[in-house]
């Protein structure tokens, strides 16, 4: 391999078509010794990701270049990174707040406002998984000029885990103690072992407000807080000016921490609209810089590509699409409620009707003809990062298969065409929320599954409805009364602990809990229960990711159906440099983007 | 005309409680959840989403809730935000100016139009003018707006670069730039806004120009011998805007309430798509404050019509 050869290599890996893993065994199949191989990278000290991708950043001094133009199609609404809802609120935040480490693409942790990650090796990640200690950076202030220290990040935590703040941070902070060691040492201490010690303080419910403005305003008091519209934060950008619902704006933070950042001069977040449009004003009229969140089909977005003003920034994170199949019966009617899980499914609590739907799904149509570069048909629950991705499992479009699985069971065909053992009839109701997309997925399964004698009732409600948490309403996803159910759901963080609690048996959607359970499927498997739980302790990160991969297994084997793996889709102006991370906000790095000469 | 100012004011209270009640309890029937989004976050717990409900009073029943919104309104408080966790009386004061100057502009734009090409066309029916202006006129109000407003983007944003196609409600520049780009952004929600209406209007000022020229005080004047410009303009026209001005009026809560579809396509930070994704977010009080407004102004500019109606036209006494 030759000195071009490398670079090329390297260039892969800057690109993210090898992951680092990869280059460093190739190298160390050459000849070098892995750290060798690591520091041709990166240098030491920091997780390599870190350095590689601070590298790539150019510019060789802050300002001037300019405004940065971005456009949300939906506005944000408020700017308090404790009170964000969605993800609209959270990029909003991310403008003028910092976490102590942000995600990077590969699911590894970017320093922000720490001065270094923690680790076993460095002795900051305690080894009975008890505790982790993080060391600040030293030279962080304030947009107002006050210095960021250890008193502000144990604030965070008191206002945070305070209910009455009615926080939606609150999940990384109730169940955690903040001590401060000294003015840049803080150390988070857990109730019991916690192998995934990086969910407090870090990406996007991590970020940060000052103490020094908030501290009269906690609990009940929170709505009143006048920095709640008016943010003073650490980050790259300084607050101007927000109108709730239509434009956010800053200016360059001349102070900021990291040197030669940012680049651009003002920074302006417009909102409103809707995605079609959006994609237009970056990729055709070039009128802003950056466009988030583009649903939009793929054959539009790929005509809108080629007045060559901008592009696609297609990234994956733990979007998942997938179908469930009731295992319990949702037409009999149990203490006032169906799907109760005092019922088991007629048709689907035989194996084989299971894995026939399964043979009926056609992913690879699905991912060509409806998401294009947008998802990628997958058979796992999940999908990132790279280490707990299961390697064991397939997907498979093959009717004769479903329909010989069928046969073999004993569901014969009746004169009416549709399959039935007994009194019980293969015939099914396919919900989903009104989405196009969604619309035209349930049809291809429909059509497989006709043919082999499958009838299926397909259901779509408003989107408004499907996803809402209304415990009167019989049509939301939660209540599942009916046979199949299609959407997507997201992994927020690199580490599927909060992901794989929607399989476990104690967290069953239910009138008594009302439908607020996570396990909206309703299935229950012991041997998962007990994997769940073991894991939830596990120290050994091998042990870990291989506990995980065989519940993936678990899961993917009986009633849950992954479709595809589907991405954060970005329009983005050719010019412009944006680190994209699917762990994390679209703005996780924004001190890091900067615009081509 | 005071006892009838008073009678109709007094009237206009209990048709504006029905009209909260109503407004009230369909937003509280509609379905949806303002804090839907949480639900699908595996982040978050769900103790945290009920204690959200519970402070923001959505599980009361719906009468107590209704009670409460109104001694809050009685006294002035017009709710708080479920989605921005502010006060709905300072969100819709900040888009109040942008939504008067779009959609004022678009009326005033509509009447240059539609006055003088509607008495033209009134004098002379069915003459060519007339026909010309008949066909623009219905193709006009035909299209609805989202269509004329997509092919002006097209055109005049995309294809010619000309003008933006996304509104800022606050332009940053300074004298004449500031004015030259506030009305160059300005110039195609108001086009599209202004021709829709003028089309509708050009049709009314017509027929009503058509009623009062065949009167035979027309015929009178004409006989004495005045000029057709003086017939046209101060016998035929002054009587014939009488209904049109009533119309415009009529019309004038929209120049408060917004565009809806408008303000969304060309990103205009006004009311209508204020209320428009409130609703999307299941945003209640900011819904039902800005609909409630929306039905005062209703109410009153009824009120204003009529009494201009009766200022302009003698014949008709108020009792």
């Amino acid at each position: 391999m030759n000195e071009h050869d490398l670079r090329d290599t390297i260039g892969d890996v800057k690109d993210g078509r090898m992951s680092r893993r990869g280059f460093v065994s190739r190298m160390v199949a050459l000849g070098l010794t892995a750290p060798l191989a690591g520091t041709m990278l990166a240098s030491s000290g920091v997780p390599a990701s870190a350095a590689d991708l601070r590298a790539e950043y150019k510019p060789g001094k802050a300002g001037g270049g300019g405004p940065l133009k971005l456009l949300w199609w939906q506005a944000p609404t408020l700017i308090n990174p404790h009170f964000a809802v969605g993800t609209k609120d959270q990029e909003g935040s991310r403008i003028f707040y910092e976490s102590l480490a942000n995600w990077d693409d590969d699911g590894n942790l970017l320093p922000c406002l720490a001065a270094e990650i923690p680790s076993l090796d460095n002795g900051a990640v305690s080894k009975d998984g008890m505790s982790v200690t993080w060391k600040l950076k030293r030279d962080v202030k304030w947009h107002d000029g006050k210095p960021f220290t250890a008193d502000d990040v144990v604030f965070n935590w008191q206002y945070a885990s305070d209910p009455a703040t009615a926080a939606v941070s609150i999940g990384s902070y109730k169940d955690i103690k903040v001590e401060k060691i000294d003015d840049y040492t803080v150390k988070i201490v857990f109730a019991k072992p916690t192998p995934f010690w990086a969910d407090a303080f870090v990406g996007t419910y991590g970020m940060m407000i000052p103490k020094h403005l908030y501290a009269d305003y906690t609990g009940g008091k929170s709505r009143d807080a006048p920095a709640n519209l008016a943010p003073v934060g650490t980050g790259p950008y300084k607050f101007v000016e927000f109108r709730p619902g239509d434009m956010l704006r800053g200016e360059r933070n001349t102070a900021y921490h990291l040197p030669n950042r940012p680049f651009f001069d003002t920074i302006e977040m417009k909102g409103g609209g809707d995605a079609v449009s959006a994609a237009r004003a970056v990729l055709q009229a070039g009128e802003y810089d950056y466009a988030w969140n583009m649903q939009v089909e793929d054959e539009i977005l790929k005509r809108l590509e080629q007045g060559g003003k901008g592009r696609i920034d297609v990234v994956y994170g733990g979007n998942l699409e997938f179908i469930l199949l009731n295992a319990t019966d949702p037409n009999k009617e149990v203490d006032g409620e169906k799907s109760s899980i005092k019922t088991q499914h007629p048709a689907f609590s035989d194996p084989a009707v299971r894995q026939a739907v399964n043979l009926l799904i056609d992913r690879g149509s699905v991912q060509q003809y409806i998401y294009g570069r947008t998802g990628r048909a997958s058979a796992n629950t999940v999908n990132g990062p790279e280490k707990f991705v299961s390697k064991a499992t397939k997907y498979e479009f093959n009717p004769a298969k479903a329909e010989k699985l069928l046969d073999d069971a004993g569901w014969k065909k009746g004169s009416d065409g549709i399959r039935a053992k007994g009194d019980v009839k293969l015939r099914f109701v396919f919900q989903t929320s009104i989405n196009a997309p969604r619309q035209k997925t349930q049809q291809i399964i429909k059509q497989a599954a006709q043919k082999v004698g499958i009838d299926i009732e397909l259901k779509s409600v408003t989107a408004s409805v499907f996803f809402s948490s209304d415990a009167a309403n019989p049509d939301t996803y939660p209540h599942f009364y009916a046979d199949l159910e299609m959407y997507t759901n997201n992994m927020t963080q690199p580490d599927p602990t909060l992901w794989m609690l929607q399989y476990v048996s104690w967290e069953v959607a239910s009138k008594e809990n009302k439908w607020q359970g996570r396990n909206i499927v309703r299935w229950k498997n012991a041997e998962y229960d007990k994997l769940y739980n073991a894991a939830q302790i596990e120290l050994d990160p091998v042990k870990r990711a291989a506990a995980f991969i065989k519940m993936n297994d678990l899961v993917v084997a009986d009633n849950v159906l992954p479709l595809l793996h589907r991405a954060k889709v970005a329009a983005v102006n050719a010019k412009l440099k944006a680190p994209p991370s699917g762990w994390d906000n679209d703005l996780w790095n924004l001190p890091d983007w900067y615009k081509e000469a | 005309m005071a006892t009838y100012l008073t009678r109709r004011l007094l009237i206009a209270i209990p048709s504006l409680l029905g009209i909260s009640l109503i407004l009230f309890v369909v937003l509280a029937l509609a379905p949806g959840d303002p804090f839907g989004e949480l639900a699908s976050n595996p982040n978050i717990p769900p103790e945290v989403r009920l204690a959200l409900r519970a402070k923001f009073g959505i599980d009361d029943p719906i009468m107590v809730r209704y009670l409460h919104w109104l001694v809050a309104m009685a006294r002035g408080d017009w709710g708080f935000s479920f989605a921005s966790r502010i006060d709905v009386d300072t969100l819709i004061l900040q888009r109040v100016p942008t939504t008067l100057f779009v959609v004022g502009s678009s009326q005033i734009l509509a009447l240059l139009v539609a006055v003088p090409i509607g008495i033209y066309a009134g004098v002379r029916p069915y003459s060519v003018f007339d026909q010309i202006a008949n066909t623009l006129a219905f193709v006009g109000f035909s299209l609805p707006t989202f269509f004329t407003g997509l092919l002006l983007i097209l055109l005049f944003s995309i294809k010619l670069d000309w003008l933006p196609f996304v509104y800022q409600a606050d332009i940053q520049a300074t004298g004449w730039r500031w004015v030259w780009e506030t009305i160059r952004q300005a110039i195609m929600p108001v086009a599209v806004l202004g021709f829709f209406q003028a089309a509708s209007y050009t049709r009314y000022v017509r027929a009503s120009v058509l009623d009062v020229a065949r009167l035979d005080y027309v015929k009178t004047a004409r006989a004495k011998g005045v000029v057709e410009r003086g017939v046209v303009l101060r016998h035929v026209t002054r009587n014939a805007l009488i209904p049109v001005v009533t119309l415009v009026a009529l019309q004038m809560p929209a120049v408060f309430g917004g565009a809806i579809v408008t303000e969304q396509i060309f990103r205009v930070p006004g009311i209508g798509s204020l209320l428009i994704t409130a609703m999307l977010a299941n945003d209640t009080p900011v819904v039902m404050a800005v609909t409630f407004v929306f039905a005062v102004l209703v109410v009153a500019f009824n009120l204003v019509a009529d009494l201009l109606y009766g200022w302009l036209d003698p014949r008709i006494a108020f009792r």
